[in-house]
């Protein structure tokens, strides 16, 4: 009826229009109330912060979860979805942040998983063989149909799971968090697969809270604050700015504000550092560096250039040969004194790239995350034997206020907390005893803006206090805004060092893929 | 040892391999879901059990069959139950059925036959027959390929030729079919069945409804054709055997009847040979007899390289929030 009377009108028929879904978690009103239309051949992006309810949202549209109250409408027509399988006969294609794919499968059978033509597999992998051929020439999906999908790249898994949307004649394809795993080739690639695709007709929900990604490539773009939906604007008519704020609800810097640095002593000497992996491999090959107090020395590269190693074998995590000295005294880089205790005493706050695997244990309580390698310390000792959980929790609750972790309650788990909450309890551990070396990895990995703006001025606060700081991102513009200096990493190697008053993101871009510049 | 010998040994080590390639296949069915299985035991010995009885009953072995695997498949329902509807702990559950069925029936057995939960002796239309071969007594004579037809593979029971023909039949299901595919996939992630709209619920319960069916079968060639009858425990740790046999043979059909075969052999050989010198060194009986038991702990202790279980292994499945 509705699509008729569209039709007539002239007006293009929405691909999907939602219409006062609200969905309850317990007490947690997750969605309320929500109204979208996403327009037929168009990318429509949904931004919000972690917790804004975007992931639920599509949840209920994908058929996991049943939505409370509310209809939905897929081109004009109402449609009950009740299942994933009702969404796929919809037309609807999901691509998860965290891949719903089976590991020691190959990638045909991937595809064919659930939408085979009949009992036996041989028609169905003969026929998406031809289909993936020609998907690929078309969308640049290139993908080895016979690989197995472990070996494959995280890249290369999500093509995987865009195909698996196009085997089921998807024509409107969902992305959660699509560029979070990928480095910024491979998110260029994505972004030119998403256009051909729009192109072709195929309508594109993109969820994610990059600003960046948001006003590169949707038409269109729907903002979402704590279960509801605050604002749609054609991307062409809005900022990054407005965007920001709408998210947040108040004024964000975008760019952080800082002072110029004034180093002092210098704090960390590296040279010819090396660490060779379990397999054998050379994973840093030769690096030297120094690092003044109060400065922020920031290291670009792609994910896997040597970086986590870096921050690794200074952390005393894996064990490396070479020099480190910190204020001139050597560090132990094998054997005893080569642990992350004794760097610690030293004076190194380490805040790992993966907060949720080396940073937190995810079972644990807030509080007691919170002391976990200062745990030797006095103050938390009640006599010999035991240990002051007392003193322990109010000194969590008290550094949980100050770094600004939501909720403050120390008696929650680890897990129970966001991505950027559990972020400030691993800073507030690291940061709040005045190391004299601070190592970070991916600061702002997975966190939402108004924390990201938090975290950023709370490096920075504590470089002003004289503390030297090695920053570690896979995000250059974290890196252009935070550092003093930027050294950039490639193959295990330090490519060469610039100041970020003096380069650009290209120049950059060239070393990061190993082109060399003029020596540093 | 002369050929007469090998002939019979492995003769022998194909009828004790038979239970045990039913069981390795019913766990791999139930393992490959996702579902951890280690009641294959218990299984085994309640369709022993039910159908020596109701062969005894009834005078028809397969009626006993029948009541074998359904009892079988009772137990695999408890099992799916405990572990997918419920998402109890698998182990427990695995155990908790090993100690119904030996429990069980030794006291059902006590009540209806009064012979110290022995079945009554089995004979004729209530045992399965050995089947002879076309031309067997036509070939004997040829010699080597005659012995090997004659002896061998001809005169079996009808369960072993299924034995074996289960083995190409779980490969080509697994491997060459749509329900193969997705039984694959739910063992190793679940989620991604679930998103592609499969149901994991469905598919984990029809795998342990194969597992209790296959194990049905090496319950019942255990008491109606390698024997002739119910003894209590007579699965003796067969059902723990198979789960070794599963690990050796990587969850692969192919492999499981090599690893099956194995323990056969040594099983055979520790029958048949029961002293032996050994350079001079007199053997124990019970050092041979033991053989397959001490094989199981070495493959169980990880001594024959990495074995990968299915990822999902073990875990019940929860829509994630």
């Amino acid at each position: 009826m509705q699509a008729e009377q569209a039709e007539a009108s002239g007006r293009p028929v929405p691909a999907i229009e939602l219409r006062g879904i609200s969905k309850a978690f317990g007490p947690v009103q997750a969605n309320r109330d929500i109204s979208l239309t996403v327009m037929p051949g168009t990318i429509h992006g949904i931004i919000g912060e972690n917790g804004a309810g975007k992931s639920t949202l599509m949840s209920i549209l994908y058929g996991f979860y049943r939505a409370d109250a509310g209809e939905i409408f897929i081109r004009g027509r109402k449609t009950e979805i009740h299942s994933s399988l009702d969404a796929i006969r919809a037309g609807i294609g999901m691509v998860f942040q965290h891949f719903k794919l089976v590991p020691n499968f190959t990638v045909l059978e991937n595809v064919i998983l659930g939408a085979e033509d009949g009992p036996l597999l041989r028609p169905s992998l003969a026929k998406a063989r031809g289909l993936l051929r020609q998907l690929a020439e078309e969308y640049e999906l290139q993908v080895d149909p016979d690989a197995l999908v472990e070996e494959l790249s995280v890249g290369h898994q999500q093509r995987v799971e865009i195909l698996k949307a196009l085997y089921r004649e998807a024509d409107i394809l969902i992305l959660d968090e699509p560029t979070g795993v990928l480095t910024p080739a491979e998110a260029d690639h994505l972004f030119r697969i998403l256009k051909g695709l729009k192109e072709q007709g195929k309508t594109i929900i993109l969820i994610t809270h990059k600003l960046r990604e948001i006003m590169a490539i949707t038409d269109t773009v729907s903002v979402m604050r704590r279960g509801e939906m605050v604002a749609t604007v054609q991307t062409a008519e809005t900022t990054p700015e407005q965007l920001a704020e709408l998210m947040v609800g108040r004024k964000v810097l975008l760019r952080v504000e800082k002072t110029p640095a004034r180093p002092g002593e210098v704090v960390l000497e590296v040279e010819n550092l090396r660490v060779t992996d379990e397999d054998g491999v050379e994973r840093l090959k030769g690096i030297t560096f120094e690092l003044r107090a109060g400065e922020i020395l920031g290291i670009a590269g792609v994910a896997g250039n040597g970086q986590s190693e870096l921050l690794e074998v200074l952390g005393g995590i894996t064990k490396g040969e070479g020099e480190v000295r910190l204020a001139g005294v050597p560090l132990a880089l094998s054997g005893k004194g080569a642990d992350g205790q004794s760097r610690r005493a030293f004076g190194i706050a380490h805040v790992p790239e993966d907060r949720q695997k080396l940073g937190l244990i995810m079972d644990f309580f807030a509080w007691e995350n919170m002391i976990f390698g200062y745990h030797h310390d006095p103050a938390y000792q009640k006599n010999a034997l035991m240990m002051d959980n007392t003193a322990i929790r109010r000194d969590a609750e008290e550094k949980m206020h100050r770094y600004d972790v939501r909720p403050p309650n120390a008696a929650l788990q680890a897990k129970a907390f966001s991505g950027g909450n559990q972020q400030k309890i691993v800073l507030a551990r690291e940061m709040s005893r005045k190391p004299a070396l601070l190592l970070v990895g991916q600061p702002t990995r997975g966190v939402d803006i108004g924390a990201i703006e938090f975290i950023h001025q709370q490096i920075i606060a504590l470089r002003d206090q004289g503390a030297a700081i090695l920053l570690v991102s896979v995000e250059l513009d974290e890196i252009m805004s935070l550092s003093d200096r930027i050294a950039v990493m490639f193959d295990g190697r330090i490519m060469g060092e610039r100041l970020p008053g003096e380069t650009d993101e290209r120049e950059l871009g060239l070393l990061m893929a190993g082109v060399a510049g003029e020596a540093a | 040892m002369d050929f007469t010998t090998v002939i019979l040994v492995l003769d022998s080590a194909l009828r004790l391999a038979t239970p045990l390639l039913f069981a390795c296949l019913a766990g791999l069915f139930s393992e490959r879901s996702g579902i951890f299985d280690i009641g294959l035991e218990g299984k085994m010995l309640a369709s022993a059990f039910f159908s020596a009885s109701v062969a005894a009953f009834t005078g028809s072995v397969w009626l006993g069959l029948l009541a074998g695997m359904g009892a079988s498949i009772f137990l695999a329902l408890i099992h799916g139950v405990a572990s997918i509807t419920f998402r109890g702990n698998q182990l427990i559950s695995g155990v908790a059925i090993n100690f119904l069925a030996s429990g069980v029936t030794v006291i059902v057995g006590q009540s209806w036959f009064s012979l110290g939960g022995r079945t009554p002796q089995l004979e004729g239309a209530a045992r399965f027959q050995e089947i002879t071969l076309p031309f067997a007594e036509a070939l004997r004579g040829v010699p080597v390929i005659g012995p090997i037809y004659a002896d061998l593979i001809s005169g079996h029971s009808i369960l072993v030729y299924a034995g074996f023909a289960a083995v190409a039949l779980s490969w080509w299901v697994l491997y060459r079919t749509r329900f193969g595919l997705r039984l694959r996939a739910v063992g190793e992630n679940p989620e991604a069945v679930d998103t592609a709209g499969i149901s994991v619920i469905g598919l984990r319960y029809t795998a342990t409804i194969i597992c209790g069916a296959l194990c049905g079968l090496a319950g019942t060639y255990l008491a109606t054709g390698l024997a002739a009858g119910f003894v209590r425990e007579m699965s003796a740790g067969r059902g723990f055997i198979a789960l070794a046999a599963l690990i050796f043979a990587k969850w692969r059909p192919g492999y499981a009847l090599l690893a099956c075969l194995l323990f056969g052999l040594l099983e055979a050989m520790g029958n048949r040979f029961q002293n032996i010198d050994v350079l001079g060194i007199n053997v124990p009986t019970q050092f041979m007899q033991a053989l397959p038991y001490i094989l199981t702990v070495v493959i169980l202790a990880g001594f024959v390289g990495r074995a990968i279980p299915p990822r999902a292994g073990g875990e019940p499945y929860v829509k994630e929030r």
